[in-house]
């Protein structure tokens, strides 16, 4: 019988909620590592009960956890008392950037050095369990091969010529997202806060800067080669040359591997928002949460509205039914959204209100799933058979 | 067997209750004591210091016998009531935000 696991991250804790296929009964467990920020929580496409979770504090700092049962229970990767580990122990917090550090700039525009704080993003790899991936602040990429208990930098991606001039966005200088290319295991997309989108197509070990057609008012040349805020891309596994974007404003699409960018904001109530997708079985629907900004960074009018553009972008509608559309003024931050792989596809979001949003019907129609959990900031589904 | 007493959480991540209890081979420092800490509980490393520099992290502090230590440097003795174990070293979080 099929089913779904939802993975929520919050400002306190992990969630996970658990549905069959219909997705109207849902079970919550948690909080899993209560107390503690949960930035991600990924499930591996090769063994569905391999969970990896980034926990963290600003107090004592990363931790890595894993999950080999679907998250019923959970382990530090090598953090078990000796003797009775006899591998590599208390390595799986341990992000060392590799060679010299150098600088990326600061707010105020001077060198600062490279700085680990926190893991943003675990992009299991699509073939292997062992082998995650993770998008860092300070701006890296790092790669495990041995389950998370050790982690090395992929550091071609930060030593891109362009490092020095990367400069953090509000949130942070972060690798938020991770995309895999399905058709090719030696191409891979990330996207960074404040830089840019950029493409390897030789495994890591080189990086170029994609970002051609992307226009940023608020840097010096808004068409510069880096230093564009985005805040997702999104790709649909059959088509890994078509992204969709969601930029600090602008929604952008891509159709030849992030070689070109276009706009297609179209008619959205604004072009500002965090979060974009894709459907699971229709390659140009795409959703997204349009937020009022600069500053407010709620949804506009207070109404809580997915867009969903069925054109591949461009002409976009709203989809309200079940929805708050009044006196709602949460966000909707960018790694909060995701898609199920059921039929009809389900989409999923979660708001720094603590609200997770479920649609079995593609968007149709919306309910909560929980309500009063602490600030949602991710949320993936996993797809059960 | 000097006496440590960690944070909540970090209770929660050694998956221990109350104080634990470290052993040293050498002269006991603040520096043996937390390496003495993270060889029997390794999921501790990069919690109370850094990985690679051991500097501790700003939000954690360490007391004892009504001292704060957390400003000496790693070579430091451990006032004696903590190294004949009347006393215990307290690893602190750093009371912050609202």
């Amino acid at each position: 019988m099929s089913g779904v696991r939802v993975l929520v991250g919050t400002k306190k804790g992990a969630f996970i909620l658990t549905a069959d296929g219909k997705r109207k009964n849902w079970e919550v467990s948690g909080p899993h590592f209560g107390g503690w920020e949960i930035y991600h929580v990924k499930g591996s496409p090769a063994d569905p009960n391999r969970l990896y979770a980034s926990q963290s504090s600003g107090w004592f700092g990363q931790v890595l956890q894993r999950s080999d049962d679907g998250g019923k229970t959970w382990q530090v990767p090598g953090g078990e008392q000796m003797p009775e580990f006899t591998g590599r122990p208390g390595q799986s917090n341990k992000f060392v950037y590799e060679g010299e550090v150098g600088t990326h700039m600061w707010y105020d525009g001077t060198p600062h050095p490279w700085e680990f704080k926190r893991v943003w993003h675990l992009e299991p790899s699509l073939t292997d369990p062992n082998t995650v991936y993770a998008g860092v602040e300070d701006a890296a990429l790092f790669r495990s091969t041995d389950g998370a208990t050790t982690w090395h930098e992929l550091s071609g991606l930060r030593h891109h010529g362009s490092g020095s001039a990367w400069q953090p966005g509000a949130g942070g200088l972060a690798v938020h997202t991770v995309l895999l290319d399905q058709t090719n295991p030696q191409r891979m997309f990330v996207a960074i806060s404040a830089a840019g989108v950029f493409r390897t197509e030789d495994g890591a070990q080189t990086w170029r800067a994609t970002n051609q057609g992307l226009r940023s008012q608020f840097i010096p040349d808004p068409t510069a080669e880096v230093g564009h805020c985005v805040h997702r891309i999104a790709m649909h596994r059959s088509r890994p040359q078509v992204l969709f974007m969601q930029k600090h404003w602008d929604v952008m699409r891509t159709d030849d591997g992030a070689e070109s960018w276009r706009e297609i904001s179209g008619n959205l109530p604004t072009d500002f928002g965090f979060v974009i997708d894709v459907h699971a079985h229709e390659p140009e629907t795409v959703y997204v949460v349009p937020i009022k900004s600069d500053s407010e960074h709620y949804p506009p009018d207070g109404a809580l509205r997915v867009y969903r553009s069925r054109t591949g972008g461009n002409e976009w509608q709203p989809l309200t039914n079940g929805l708050p559309q009044r006196d709602c003024y949460v966000n909707v931050l960018r790694d909060a959204m995701s898609i199920d792989a059921l039929d009809p596809c389900g989409v999923y979001f979660g708001t720094t209100g603590g609200q997770v949003y479920g649609s079995p019907d593609g968007g149709d129609s919306w309910s909560p799933i929980v309500r009063d959990l602490p600030a949602v900031l991710s949320v993936e589904v996993q797809t059960l058979s | 067997m000097i006496r440590v007493a960690l944070p909540a959480h970090l209770r929660t991540l050694a998956r221990v209750d109350g104080e634990v209890m470290v052993e040293l081979n050498r002269p006991p420092t603040l520096g043996a004591v937390l390496d003495a800490l993270e060889q029997s509980f390794p999921v501790l490393q990069g919690t109370i210091r850094d990985h690679v520099t051991h500097k501790r992290r700003d939000f954690v502090r360490f007391f004892a016998c009504e001292e704060d230590l957390s400003h000496e440097p790693p070579t430091v003795s451990l006032p004696p009531a903590v190294v004949n174990g009347t006393e215990p070293l307290l690893i602190i979080g750093a009371i912050a935000g609202g």
